[in-house]
């Protein structure tokens, strides 16, 4: 007989342990790794002894004059250095011997050679100056330097090695975008200095020449001036092919960088016509002489035979060497990551597995979520590109990721923002603020003028190889026509690179991360790492993502589960800005002092005083934490909030009432965050209208701030809300009433409990996400379950109204709370069948049911 | 209700006259809860003509036809080449090697005609040389051929050429035709009906006038067919008359009197002033047993076999009734100037005796309403033996001017067309909440994500 001891000796321990696995806990991916936690520390205190208070980045040049030199530090702002010794540091930085570009004669050519060198990352650590930095090192071209290159580098430091070793993937992928800015622009520049080189050379070449003739013609051929001067000549020629020779590599440089696919194309093109304007070069100079004088107004100038290698020459800035546009660019995305990585790494993680987790649920997150900041990721940088260069527009899509989405984005913020300015309003809504239908008159009005464009119009096209194919007819046919008229402006264009792909895809040199005390660099999470970007990534249809029901579930279940433990729920990229934890925490606002989110921001000072939103501007996370503010204090304030807040999550169209503008601004602003599908630009919301109102703007807005006035006009507003009032809710703020449909039910309650403990509106913010998050989840459960739906028989249409209620009672709710469940249930399958454009075929669904007046 | 944002004393009283017949938020048994306007139009949508089952055209005083499609809501075509407003248009549907193919036919008050193919939204045929504005069209598919009646009646067949024609007529012209057995045509001229002949001989075709039915006392608005035997026509001042089709013989005649109210002195000449409004039949229509007529803003059934009024309502809407449709189970509809379409069912009284209680509508969640929508009281009936009552079941709120027309989709729809210059299309919340499913997995589906 086997004793009980026995048996246990016989099982393994993995079996106990598969056998039981927690289905709270979350998935590997999600979870934010713990703090060290050793001897009691408090997480809080600073572990190092770094001279500066924050982190920053730092921008330095190994000068060939002076040696390693900082150029700047971002923020400019020299507190944040504090004592800390930037050329000291930049000196251990550029002394990192990595892969340097060589330019010049490599043995075995007679020619320079442009070394085309992939960026090199380093990890650095000074442990006592208590910095560590992530270093990225680049080179850019100058034609007076030695060997034509300039490195620089820049570098993120930090006094937090974890921060660095953790996110140095994210800081790679962000730094390589910054790079491919500054080299693109460089190569640009680079280029256009070579052409004025050429042509001065070229000048100078028929100078030399006519003075030979001369010296030939006085002096017969074998004078010694003459030979002087055919020796001149020759090495003017030697020159002018040398120059050639690197323009030609220079304006390549794409074709032997770039591999995508995409490009191919257009690479195909251009080489042809390199090597055309080659041939060109080759025979006959007048040719190419007239192609570049159509192109600029540049006078040459004569160029002495022997330029002065002095030292005493100044070198080009780092904004000279790249154009000037591309320069801000780059100083932008540098700053967006210096707002990006600040703060605690803890916090770091959570928003970037909530940008993981937001980017995976496109079916809801138009509900509630602001859709607009993982939207922006993609398109914010885009839009630099179209507006900074607003000559050749179309060609400059070739830089973006090819997505229609982005594109139509980038154009809205391009070209419609003016658009709305200018335009008068239409006589209904001129007193109050821009209403949809002028956008939308401005939208299909720049679309109406975009679409002239062929190119633009194959972009209409939906599936995304067709649209590339499309876009690439249309660009190939531009690529001609500016290569004719310009040249090294369209080969430029063309090298744009494709932000949102090489942000993965950057190669690593392996060998390039060891350096005196620099850390061996180790992957960190290489899961989350690639999901992020991944997913960040938005130029693909919304919902491609979803392989199948199963990962549908499983893309919601952990959705909800991470959601309710996550703390920072909500929270996503753009607003690390404005709620991330900084240093200097110290500093309280005393106006808003119950107010958490005030003081959190105190760093940026550009958004102190955030306003109630505005129509028409993008809403950001922290108008919705302000809100949060007022909605607490509305929920206090009136018993029948509760009403009220049924009345928007249920589809119902709510009037605020009032003869104050500011009263009625500030109820609305209270109650905006349960407006489902609130859109990016608040559309659904109208804080603010004296007209009567029309029957297509219940459709479209669900919460309404409307004067009450004793004007004629007033009047007729009262008699629209008389004939409308069945599918209104009015909200009398002089009155302090309200009437509309009773609801019963705990959910709302819960949502909104006017002896709440909640005390900070942010926190309440979060707490009405969880539960609209919930909300939302259930929501989708009713809307993606079969059973539920389609009918068993073709004809019984009854059943599956019966199947439908008895679910919605199964999952708790009353009839009050599944009218919720339902309007949510169908915005998402409008969302989804119709896609982004909920603007254009929305129905206005109603339903008959009586009303009762509440009052306070 | 709404006192108590009213404020003012006067907007209180608009909306106490207004309320003449108040159903309230709470209709059970209106199915329309979903709605979509659809914006096009510029002036006065007068006319909605259906193509098929998926779509419908619409027209009105800005001469624009406008082809759409019910379910999306989407304007398919525009069709422009009128100049003024449109007077009148009709489906024609031709028949070419077994597809059947349904083109529209306009008349305008630029005195042309025009055939479009709504599926190209070309102007296919045009006729732009008319001595009159036609006012009415009428097509004969068993001829393959269609008439236009204005101040003459002109035949034309389907290649739109002109057959024959009556001599003119009167300055009245024809404001209404229908087609009767035996190649006949009834068609109303301000107090007649005159009934034509058309003869086929091989290819021609003429036209002549067989008789005058003069019994009408005034102007005749409304001239329809009941059944294959019987057909029926309005007049402005209340007279309904039905009529055999095969010999024109009076079959019934009823004047429709509403029964004045005792009256106090005071509001006597206010109601003198608005009877010969009120009984004028506006519009009729009939499912060949029940004949509903719009009289003024009043209903009125009326049993053909029987010859006896069934129920009616004198104030059934705030004002003028425009449009009445009739359907199959008893229940009617009706739309108004007032701006509202109204959704009505007749039922049999529990009691002859007994006036249809205001407590039917009780019966649903009278609990809580706010105040006085309580049901007005229902016209004292006559002492007729088989009257039954016709009740509001729900009423259609969106237009801000008069409802011109309706033309129902079934159960898919119901579409109506206003002086607002819009077009709304009703739809039943629940059955698109489904078809929207249906949608959902279709599209799951179709990515390969279920």
């Amino acid at each position: 007989m086997i004793g009980s001891p026995d048996v246990v000796a016989f099982t393994k321990e993995d079996d106990f342990g598969d056998s039981f696995s927690d289905p709270l806990s979350l998935p590997e991916e999600f979870s934010v790794p713990l703090f060290t936690h050793t001897a009691n520390a408090n997480p809080w205190t600073k572990t190092s002894f770094a001279k500066f208070s924050k982190d920053f980045i730092l921008i330095s040049e190994f000068s060939e004059q002076v040696g390693p030199q900082p150029l700047l530090t971002i923020p400019n702002d020299p507190k944040v250095c504090g004592t800390f010794d930037l050329n000291y540091f930049s000196l251990r930085i550029m002394s990192v011997d990595y892969q340097a570009s060589f330019a010049g004669h490599p043995p075995g050519s007679n020619y320079p050679k442009l070394n085309f060198v992939e960026d090199s990352k380093v990890v650095l650590g000074d442990s006592k100056e208590g910095a560590f930095a992530y270093v990225h090192h680049l080179t850019l071209y100058d034609l007076e330097a030695r060997g034509f290159v300039r490195p620089f580098c820049m570098a993120y430091i930090s006094a937090d090695e974890r921060k660095i070793m953790q996110q140095f993937q994210e800081l790679s992928s962000e730094f390589s975008k910054a790079s491919e800015i500054v080299k693109l622009g460089n190569r640009k520049a680079f280029a256009n200095e070579l052409e004025k080189k050429l042509k001065d050379l070229e000048y100078t070449r028929s100078v030399l020449h006519k003075e030979a003739e001369l010296q030939k013609m006085n002096n017969g051929c074998y004078s010694t001036q003459a030979i002087e001067k055919a020796n001149e000549l020759a090495n003017m020629e030697k020159s002018i092919y040398e120059h050639k020779d690197l323009l030609r590599q220079i304006t390549s440089y794409p074709s032997r960088k770039r591999r995508d696919m995409d490009f191919v194309e257009c690479e195909t093109e251009k080489q042809a016509d390199t090597s055309v304007s080659d041939d060109a070069l080759n025979g006959n100079h007048s040719e190419v002489a007239e192609k570049t004088d159509r192109k600029s107004s540049y006078t040459p100038q004569l160029i002495k035979a022997k330029s002065a290698k002095c030292f005493d020459k100044r070198l080009k800035t780092l904004e000279e060497l790249c154009d000037s546009n591309f320069y801000h660019q780059t100083l932008e995305q540098l700053n967006v990551i210096e707002m990006t990585f600040r703060g605690d790494l803890c916090s770091i993680y959570t928003s970037q597995i909530d940008r993981a987790l937001l980017s995976k649920q496109r079916v809801t997150s138009f509900l509630f979520e602001a859709e607009c900041d993982w939207e922006d990721e993609g398109t914010s940088k885009n839009f630099n590109f179209t507006s900074n260069i607003p000559t050749v527009p179309v060609l400059h899509l070739s830089g973006e990721p090819l997505s229609l989405e982005s594109y139509t984005t980038c154009i809205d913020l391009d070209h419609i923002k003016p658009g709305v300015e200018s335009m008068e309003g239409p006589p209904e809504s001129s007193t109050s603020d821009i209403t949809q239908e002028t956008s939308e008159a401005a939208d299909t009005e720049t679309k109406g003028s975009f679409s002239s464009d062929k190119s633009i119009e194959a972009l209409g096209g939906v599936s995304p190889s067709s649209l590339q194919a499309n876009y690439f007819d249309g660009l190939e046919r531009k690529c001609k026509v500016s290569i004719a008229s310009s040249f090294e402006n369209a080969s430029h264009s063309v090298a744009v690179p494709r932000r949102s792909s090489d942000g993965n895809l950057v190669p690593m040199d392996a060998s390039c991360c060891i350096g005196q005390d620099s850390f061996v660099f180790e992957e960190p999470l290489p899961e989350l790492a690639q999901e992020c970007c991944g997913d960040t990534v938005v130029n693909q249809e919304p919902l491609s993502l979803f392989q199948g029901d199963t990962a549908l579930q499983v893309n919601y279940i952990p959705e909800e589960s991470a959601l309710a433990e996550s703390p920072n729920m909500g929270l996503t990229f753009s607003e690390l800005n404005t709620c991330v934890l900084s240093e200097d925490v110290a500093k309280i606002n005393i106006e808003d002092a119950s107010d958490s989110t005030s003081y959190m921001s105190a760093s940026t000072s550009s958004d102190r005083a955030v306003s109630p939103f505005t129509y028409g501007s993008v809403l950001t996370l922290k108008q919705k934490k302000k809100a949060g503010h007022s909605a607490l204090r509305f929920i206090r304030q009136y018993p029948f909030a509760q009403q009220a807040i049924f009345c928007l999550l249920s589809g119902r169209t709510l009037v605020i009432l009032g003869v104050d503008e500011g009263m009625v601004r500030k109820l609305v602003n209270a109650l905006f965050v349960f407006v489902p599908n609130l859109g990016k630009y608040c559309e659904t919301v109208q804080p603010w209208l004296s007209t009567p109102f029309q029957l297509t703007d219940l459709q479209r807005w669900k919460l309404i701030g409307l004067q009450r006035a004793a004007s004629p006009a007033g009047s007729s507003i009262l008699h629209s809300l008389n004939r409308y009032s069945r599918y209104i809710s009015i909200l009398d703020c002089d009155n302090k009433t309200l009437r509309c449909p009773p609801y019963r039910g705990t959910l709302i309650s819960h949502l909104a409990d006017h002896r709440t403990q909640i005390k900070r509106g942010s926190t309440y913010f979060l707490h009405v996400q969880g539960m609209l998050t919930q909300l939302t989840a259930k929501a989708f459960l009713y809307t993606f379950c079969h059973h539920i739906h389609l009918p068993m028989d073709i004809n019984e249409q009854g059943s599956v109204k019966s199947r439908r209620t008895n679910f919605l009672l199964q999952l708790g709710y009353t009839v009050e709370e599944s009218k919720i469940v339902q309007y949510l249930s169908e915005l998402i399958k409008q969302h989804y069948v119709q896609g982004s454009s909920k603007w254009v075929k929305q129905s206005f669904c109603f339903n008959y049911t009586t009303s009762f007046l509440y009052k306070i | 209700m709404l006192r108590w944002i009213l404020g003012g004393r006067e907007a209180l009283g608009t909306v106490e006259k207004s309320a003449a017949l108040f159903i309230g938020e709470e209709q059970p048994k209106n199915c329309f809860t979903e709605m979509q306007v659809l914006k096009g139009h510029f002036d006065i949508v007068r006319f909605l003509v259906q193509i098929d089952d998926l779509r419908f055209a619409s027209a009105g005083d800005d001469g624009l036809v406008l082809v759409w499609n019910v379910e999306t809501g989407d304007c398919l075509l525009e069709l422009r080449g009128h100049t003024q407003q449109i007077t009148a248009m009709t489906s024609y549907t031709i028949i070419r090697g077994g597809n059947t193919h349904t083109a529209l036919i306009t008349a305008s008050s630029d005195r042309t005609l025009s055939l479009w193919d709504p599926d190209s939204g070309n102007r296919v045929q045009n006729i732009s040389d008319l001595q009159s504005s036609v006012k009415c069209l009428l097509v004969l598919d068993r001829l393959d051929v269609w008439l236009s009646g204005g101040n003459e009646l002109c035949v034309w067949n389907r290649d739109f050429e002109l057959q024959c024609k009556t001599v003119h007529h009167s300055d009245e012209g024809i404001s209404a035709m229908l087609e009767l057995p035996k190649n006949f045509i009834a068609a109303a001229m301000d107090k007649e009906i005159v009934i034509f002949k058309l003869n086929l001989s091989g290819s021609d075709i003429v036209v002549m006038a067989m008789r005058h039915l003069a019994d009408h006392r005034d102007t005749i608005h409304s001239l329809i067919n009941i059944n294959d035997g019987l057909f029926a026509s309005g007049s402005h001042i209340g007279e309904l008359i039905v009529w055999d089709s095969v010999d024109w013989t009076i079959q019934a005649y009823e004047q429709i009197v509403w029964e004045e109210p005792a009256v106090d002195n005071q509001s006597e000449v206010r109601l003198t002033q608005q009877k010969p409004i009120e009984k004028s039949i506006q519009h009729m229509s009939s499912d060949g047993e029940f004949i509903v007529a719009a009289v003024g803003s009043g209903l009125y059934v009326y049993n053909v076999p029987m010859k006896s009024v069934v129920a009616y309502r004198k104030i059934a809407h705030d004002s003028n009734v425009l449009h009445t449709m009739l359907q199959k189970d008893g229940r009617l509809m009706s739309c108004s100037e007032d701006g509202s379409v109204r959704m009505w069912e007749l039922q049999d009284l529990p009691l002859p005796a007994e006036p249809a209680s205001s407590g039917f509508f009780g019966m649903f969640g009278t609990f809580g309403r706010s105040s006085k929508h309580s049901c007005p009281p229902v016209p004292k009936l006559p002492e007729v033996p088989g009257l039954r009552s016709l009740e509001l079941n729900g009423d259609l709120i969106g237009h801000s001017g008069a409802v011109q027309m309706f033309l129902s989709f079934k159960e898919k729809a119901l579409v109506t067309c206003s002086t607002d210059h819009l077009l709304i299309v009703w739809k039943d919340g629940e059955m698109q909440s489904q078809l929207r499913s249906l949608a959902v997995f279709q599209k799951l589906e179709e990515n390969q994500e279920l």
